[in-house]
């Protein structure tokens, strides 16, 4: 019944041809940043003005896979980690269709750490948002391979005895041709670089740091979202073109924010269409020496 | 028991020699080209080149149910481990046939007809030991007639890579001449045994 | 033949290559895999004949990937299939499940080898049916089918695919290695000669369509990606919207559907080749590589005079429980032989129902079943020794 209700209420919200509307409210905290990165994929989906029917959303699990629930558009809810291969399967069968994989850190990092890398390697053209709040927050604060050295979580009450990874600089290094990395607080240039990033041919990932009040910062003496939102305000800084290596989040000092790769590469539909055709030269290459002459 | 005139061998070797190849051609040529039934079922080590590996052809005029050869009534040889493992194994009143130079073989069972050709020294002197198998194979088609020779040579030229026909054709033909100058030698000197 | 998806012809070919002649004759145009022994001839060929046949093979990073693959390239609309062996099926298994929760068509085939774990690369089994039937978690209905020779590998995958896209489910081809290795003829029919099923499309506008609202026999037509109707698909607990809900009448609902699309076409889906029934007092049933032995120990123990039927499962799953239940009652003994600690044997014990005694014919794997085994089985069934 409250279907048809909501079907006959007039549009509320500029959004809300994007929306499943009849799925409100989510499911997210307050002074959760996920909304905000929903909202700014929304936005950038809009300002691209491509045909909805052929955008795709693929989420694996956790609070930030359950935005493929709410966007309005053909999209799959997949299992925990699996959303890159999904996505890759679903992109290779209909090579049309936009990508976008909206999904956490521990998702895409730790359970599916090997298939974004694999993905990124063969350049399989989609857009990958991780949305970062450096724990696991559906289940109520756990380590994740983002947690920073000794911030506490629920599994790491004495602090985390681990380093964590820096996403945008293993992504870069493992083939993509387009990495950024933001705050939920920038807005507008993380909608920016969405509409770059789904405008680009490839694999491309982009990084959004984001409040998790209720499990995170509540550990972490940042009890409310404008805590951490004050926090990454505060220690943000842009550099943009730096390579990602040193774009480290060094809570010390600087959360370096920025896009730092843009690039171009053959995509995987590319090579396979090549070598199908014949159109790759022998391998090995002639060196200096010939493979004959070395031998 | 087989319910069916089936005919078991069991090709023998190590990985590298093209043994499941062999198998592979025979049942073809059986299948395609002879009017037959048959099956190939092989059995390897984990190693890709070098182990010990064999090809299982059944040959029937009827249905083949049961796939597995355990007591073959021909026993093709081309490696001593091959033999070693298997010899035991081939039935009495049987064929054993071997690469000469790659098997020493003891005393054979009174009731067994014996072949043996050097395969794999002729597959050198044509350009390529590879083809070993090709002219085992040739050598097989004519002394145990498992089945027609030309459906076997059909069967080789449909498997072996197009710029190696020509190789293998000859690789194929010597071993079957091979094998048809040793039934005549055979013959000859019954004939004279015979006579004396 | 290069470019051709149905290579209309006889040939001497093993069953794994006729696997994937079978997903090509039947419109398989995507394969996520990864290689494992002895499924990997099937990879191999695909990524051969995929690309001229203008189709997509990838060889995935591992087989969590791969069935994850094949799901998503199954909602863009296109046939999907993966092959493998009992480490990489015990790797698909919490995707074959998404593939159920969402009912999604596509097939897997497992060439099956002996396990636990590493177990046997290079060697028979068939341990994996079990798996095959409750591997992943929470409670579902699976079709498989069990071939026993390079032609049924052809035939059956086919029909694996029919299956799949008839009534929306990943669909189970447990081929074992034997069958997967082995050479034998071939026959592929022309193109016109070739029964395929698609999926059932939405027949109504997306403003009126509700991706799991299915039709009277069970099964809800399926909105492929890009179909305009922008639907979300999830492997939480849904509604007929496709919408996650979190309480037990709507567990409720969708499993029952799930588990009653296939039970109430169970007569459907169900093949068994049935032989000497009528007048046989013990019956073999055997499936796979294994139905090759006991149909040779069922002629062997006739041609001695004994009373006894075979029934070969082409579909292991759903099992044929009805049949069982008939014949069971009138019989001196079912004898199942298996190459396994003894797994169908369990379901044929339960559809007895203690109505005749049944007999595991087994082997742990590593070779096959000698037809002497099953003649020996029957042999004592008739002198009427209990066995040991």
């Amino acid at each position: 019944m409250s279907v048809k209700k909501a079907a006959k209420k007039p549009p509320l919200h500029p959004m809300d041809a994007l929306l499943r509307v009849d799925r409100l409210p989510h499911i997210w905290c307050p002074g959760c940043g996920i909304g905000s990165v929903f909202s700014t994929v929304m936005a950038a989906i809009q300002k691209s003005e491509e045909d909805l029917d052929q955008i795709a959303m693929v989420s694996g699990i956790g609070c930030t896979g359950r935005i493929a629930g709410y966007v309005k558009l053909d999209s799959y809810h997949t299992t925990h980690g699996r959303a890159i291969p999904f996505a890759t399967g679903l992109k290779l069968a209909k090579p049309d269709t936009k990508i976008l994989v909206v999904s956490g850190d521990g998702d895409l990092f730790a359970i599916g750490g090997n298939h974004i890398i694999h993905a990124a390697r063969r350049n399989i053209d989609m857009t990958v948002i991780c949305v970062n709040n450096f724990n696991y927050g559906m289940t109520g604060g756990q380590q994740a391979p983002s947690t920073p050295f000794g911030a506490k979580t629920t599994t790491t009450a004495e602090g985390s005895p681990e380093e964590p990874f820096n996403f945008s600089a293993l992504a870069a290094a493992c083939g993509a041709v387009y990495v950024a990395r933001w705050t939920a607080l920038h807005i507008r240039l993380l909608t920016n670089s969405i509409t770059e990033a789904m405008n680009k041919r490839g694999f491309s990932f982009i990084e959004v740091l984001t409040p998790c009040p209720s499990s995170f910062g509540r550990r972490n003496r940042m009890r409310t979202g404008l805590d951490l939102l004050t926090f990454y305000h505060d220690r943000s800084v842009i550099m943009n073109d730096i390579d990602p290596k040193n774009a480290s989040l060094n809570f010390e000092n600087d959360l370096v924010v920025g896009r730092f790769v843009d690039i171009e590469r053959p995509t995987f539909m590319d090579n396979y269409q090549a070598v199908k055709e014949h159109q790759i030269a022998p391998w090995p290459p002639p060196g200096r020496k010939t493979v004959e002459e070395a031998l | 028991m087989t319910l069916n005139q089936e005919k078991h061998i069991l090709v023998t070797g190590f990985g590298g020699q093209g043994i499941i190849m062999a198998g592979d051609i025979l049942g073809k040529a059986a299948t395609i080209y002879d009017g037959k039934n048959a099956t190939m079922t092989q059995n390897y080590g984990p190693e890709a080149r070098g182990g010990a590996c064999s090809s299982q052809v059944i040959i029937s005029t009827g249905d083949i149910l049961f796939p597995s050869v355990s007591e073959p009534q021909v026993l093709v040889c081309m490696s001593q481990e091959g033999y070693t493992k298997n010899i035991k194994s081939l039935r009495r009143g049987g064929t054993f046939i071997w690469d000469t130079d790659l098997v020493k073989t003891r005393k054979p069972d009174a009731t067994w007809k014996t072949y043996h050709i050097p395969a794999t020294r002729f597959a050198e002197e044509l350009g390529n030991t590879m083809m070993a198998n090709i002219v085992m194979l040739g050598f097989v088609a004519a002394v145990e007639g498992l089945v027609q020779i030309d459906a076997l040579r059909k069967a080789v030229l449909e498997s072996v890579p197009p710029n190696t026909k020509d190789n293998n054709a000859k690789a194929f033909d010597r071993g079957c001449e091979y094998g048809e100058a040793i039934l005549k030698g055979r013959a000859k000197q019954e004939e004279s045994r015979d006579q004396a | 033949m290069a470019g051709q998806a149905v290579m209309t012809g006889t040939y001497f070919m093993n069953g794994d290559h006729a696997c994937c002649e079978g997903a090509l004759a039947a419109g398989c145009r995507f394969f996520g895999g990864y290689p494992i022994t002895p499924a990997t001839e099937i990879a191999e060929r695909m990524s051969r004949r995929l690309p001229e046949c203008g189709g997509i093979y990838i060889q995935m990073e591992d087989e969590l990937a791969s069935i994850a693959a094949v799901l998503g390239a199954s909602w863009g609309g296109v046939k999907a299939m993966t092959s493998t062996s009992g480490p990489g099926f015990s790797l698909m298994m919490e995707n074959i499940g998404l593939g159920l929760c969402t009912e999604t068509p596509c097939v897997i085939c497992n060439v099956q080898r002996a396990g636990p774990s590493t177990g046997l690369p290079t060697l028979v089994a068939q341990g994996d049916m079990m798996q095959a039937r409750w591997g992943s978690h929470g409670h579902y209905e699976v079709i498989a089918l069990s071939p026993s020779s390079p032609q049924e590998m052809f035939d059956f995958t086919i029909q694996a695919f029919n299956l799949s896209e008839q009534y929306r489910l990943p669909v189970f081809v447990m081929a074992d290695e034997v069958v997967g290795h082995m050479n034998e003829r071939v026959i592929i029919p022309r193109e016109e000669d070739i029964k395929i099923a698609n999926r059932r499309k939405p027949s109504v506008s997306p403003a009126e369509f509700k991706p799991y609202q299915a039709d009277p026999d069970g099964i809800a037509p399926m909105a492929n990606c890009g179909d305009g109707y922008r639907i979300h698909v999830t492997g939480l607990t849904h509604d007929e919207r496709g919408y996650p809900v979190m309480d037990d009448a709507t567990q409720k609902q969708m499993t029952d559907r799930l588990i009653r699309k296939i039970k109430n076409n169970r007569h459907k889906i169900i093949q068994t080749e049935n032989f000497y029934l009528d007048d046989a007092q013990i019956v073999v049933v055997a499936y796979g590589i294994s139905a090759r032995s006991a149909r040779q120990a069922m002629h062997e123990a006739r041609a001695k005079g004994i009373s006894v039927g075979f029934i070969k499962l082409n579909t292991v799953w759903p099992f044929p429980e009805e049949l069982i239940r008939s014949l069971a009652p009138r019989l001196k003994a079912l004898i199942m032989p298996e190459i396994n600690a003894g797994q169908m044997v369990l379901e044929l014990e339960r559809c007895a129902g203690g109505a005749c005694p049944v007999e595991l014919v087994s082997h742990f794997g590593g070779a096959l079943i000698h037809p002497s085994s099953i003649l020996d089985a029957i042999t004592k069934v008739q002198k009427g020794k209990k066995k040991s």
